[in-house]
């Protein structure tokens, strides 16, 4: 077991109705870095991470959230993950305040904190002018930053997000794959970020190639390259998923 | 996790569906027409049509629509149950409920939370029914109003226990009309809420029977009961214990190594 891994997925496997949909999945994130889980649609990515927010219950394997088992102590466990989720998560009804406060209150943080916490994040994506706004008048980009500032609130040790820039357009996007990178650097988190388009993957990012729910490869960008003798991430997520062949 | 976490987090939760109501205009007028209407024009209509004798807690003889309201107050508190388990679908096809259920608390903490705030947003609607079925003449001693705080407590966790109870079960949106025709509806006409059980009596011994073990005509007698100062031990035991046994299978149902998650997987 790495106890230096903010998370720790051994050996996990979970199947719908008998069909597998992870097989085996074993790998570990650390702070600081941004790892990229890359798979095609139906690779097995939002399984594994509805089993990480234990949304499902892992019965093969385990997981271990910054040293805390899922499963052993699970409000622990989660209590050091913040988390954006692919569809948007926010209630349309309510202004970016609330929606913060509902999310500070939900991990017990006091109000006065709560308050301080969330002009710092709101500020920090420019979005403490709109705070008084409703989510639903927010366009998809502004949404995610909301929800990206909202998964930040507890200080979590470990930020995942599912496929968060589908939906956006090209400039929200690239904004956001540079502040989710910025942010694990400066803050020293560890980022898992499940996509399966592949010009979001920076050259210093970790890989973790899935596909039919098994790891075909893990490690450093030019750890995944060396390993299937590719010279673009494009070519070696061809080689290892096939889909180059289709 | 401290004591403080669970209360503000309670308080969160709370504060979110009250905050949520107070914006949602059209949800509070319509949950008001409806009793209102079953008082002003139903009750109005049936009033020569129904005879009533004098039962516990009346001590006299009483109009129908005098009758009729803590019934109402209980179809109020049973279609807010209903709603707040469809908004938890809702939110779980949307994804809002995920948010809550990733949360450091136990599972249990978190749905019982929500169905109390549920049940405050519920107690809201009685209260201003209450104020307006007074201006229609229908008085109520004013500590009757006092006396039915905590029995509608009871009664709005009873029935929203039972919506989180369905909710856990259904896995789309769309399945859910169909479960609140066969809930709600046989529920509301089988009970108490419109004509006392010896009036069912009359016209067939088994639905008598029916209306005596539901469980929603023992909350509305809890209510009638509480509404005239007066506690009905019988029918409060018989809620409180659909309360307990409803929110038992709602964890279970939305425990993720027992529930409608689990049946779904073969880990």
């Amino acid at each position: 077991m790495n106890t230096q891994a903010a998370l720790n997925v051994a050996e996990v496997s979970f199947a719908y109705s008998g069909k597998k949909a992870l097989n085996q999945v074993s790998f570990c994130i650390f702070p600081g870095q941004c790892t990229v889980l890359l798979g095609p649609n139906g690779a097995g990515k939002s399984t594994l991470f509805s089993l990480i927010t234990r949304l499902y219950d892992c019965r093969e394997g385990h997981i271990e959230l910054a040293g805390f088992d899922l499963k052993k102590h699970t409000g622990k466990a989660l209590a050091c993950l913040g988390i954006v989720f692919q569809q948007t998560t926010l209630d349309l009804d309510l202004t970016i305040m609330q929606n913060l406060h509902y999310h500070a209150a939900l991990h017990g943080i006091p109000g006065k904190l709560a308050r301080q916490r969330i002009q710092q994040e709101l500020e920090r994506l420019n979005l403490f002018d709109r705070r008084f706004e409703k989510t639903r008048h927010l366009n998809g980009g502004h949404r995610r930053r909301v929800e990206i500032a909202r998964a930040l609130l507890h200080k979590p040790r470990v930020l995942l997000l599912d496929e968060p820039t589908v939906g956006l357009d090209v400039a929200s996007r690239q904004a956001l794959v540079d502040y989710i990178h910025q942010l694990a650097q400066h803050e020293h988190l560890a980022v898992l970020w499940a996509s399966h388009l592949i010009d979001e993957i920076y050259p210093d990012d970790q890989l973790v190639v899935l596909h039919n729910g098994q790891v075909k490869a893990k490690g450093s960008v030019a750890e995944v390259l060396r390993l299937t003798q590719t010279e673009h991430v494009k070519a070696a997520f061809f080689h290892l998923t096939g889909q180059g062949e289709q | 996790m401290s004591i403080l976490h669970y209360w503000r987090a309670m308080w969160g939760i709370i504060s979110r569906e009250l905050w949520r109501f107070v914006t949602q205009r059209e949800r509070f007028v319509s949950a008001l027409v409806r009793p209102l209407i079953w008082l002003f024009v139903f009750a109005a209509g049936f009033r020569a049509a129904l005879g009533l004798a004098i039962i516990p807690p009346y001590e006299t003889y009483i109009l129908y629509e005098v009758y009729i309201v803590p019934g109402l107050c209980g179809m109020i508190q049973l279609f807010n149950g209903m709603q707040s388990s469809l908004s938890m679908v809702y939110d779980r096809e949307l994804g809002s409920m995920r948010i809550l259920l990733v949360c450091p608390l136990p599972r249990w903490f978190l749905l019982f939370s929500k169905l109390l705030a549920g049940t405050a947003v519920s107690i809201l609607q009685v209260y201003v029914f209450l104020l307006i079925a007074r201006l229609y003449d229908i008085e109520i001693a004013w500590n009757g109003y006092l006396w039915a705080l905590p029995v509608l407590v009871l009664s709005g966790l009873m029935l929203g226990a039972l919506g989180l109870l369905l909710s856990s079960f259904i896995k789309q949106l769309e399945n859910f009309a169909g479960v609140m025709n066969f809930v709600i509806f046989p529920m509301f006409f089988m009970s108490t809420a419109l004509y006392p059980l010896w009036k069912l009596k009359e016209s067939s011994i088994l639905l008598h029977h029916l209306a005596q073990y539901n469980p929603f005509s023992q909350a509305v007698e809890s209510v009638r009961f509480a509404l005239y100062e007066q506690v009905n031990l019988p029918a409060l035991a018989y809620t409180l214990a659909s309360f307990l046994l409803f929110m038992l299978l709602a964890i279970l149902g939305y425990n993720p190594s027992k529930g409608i998650m689990a049946r779904k997987s073969v880990g």
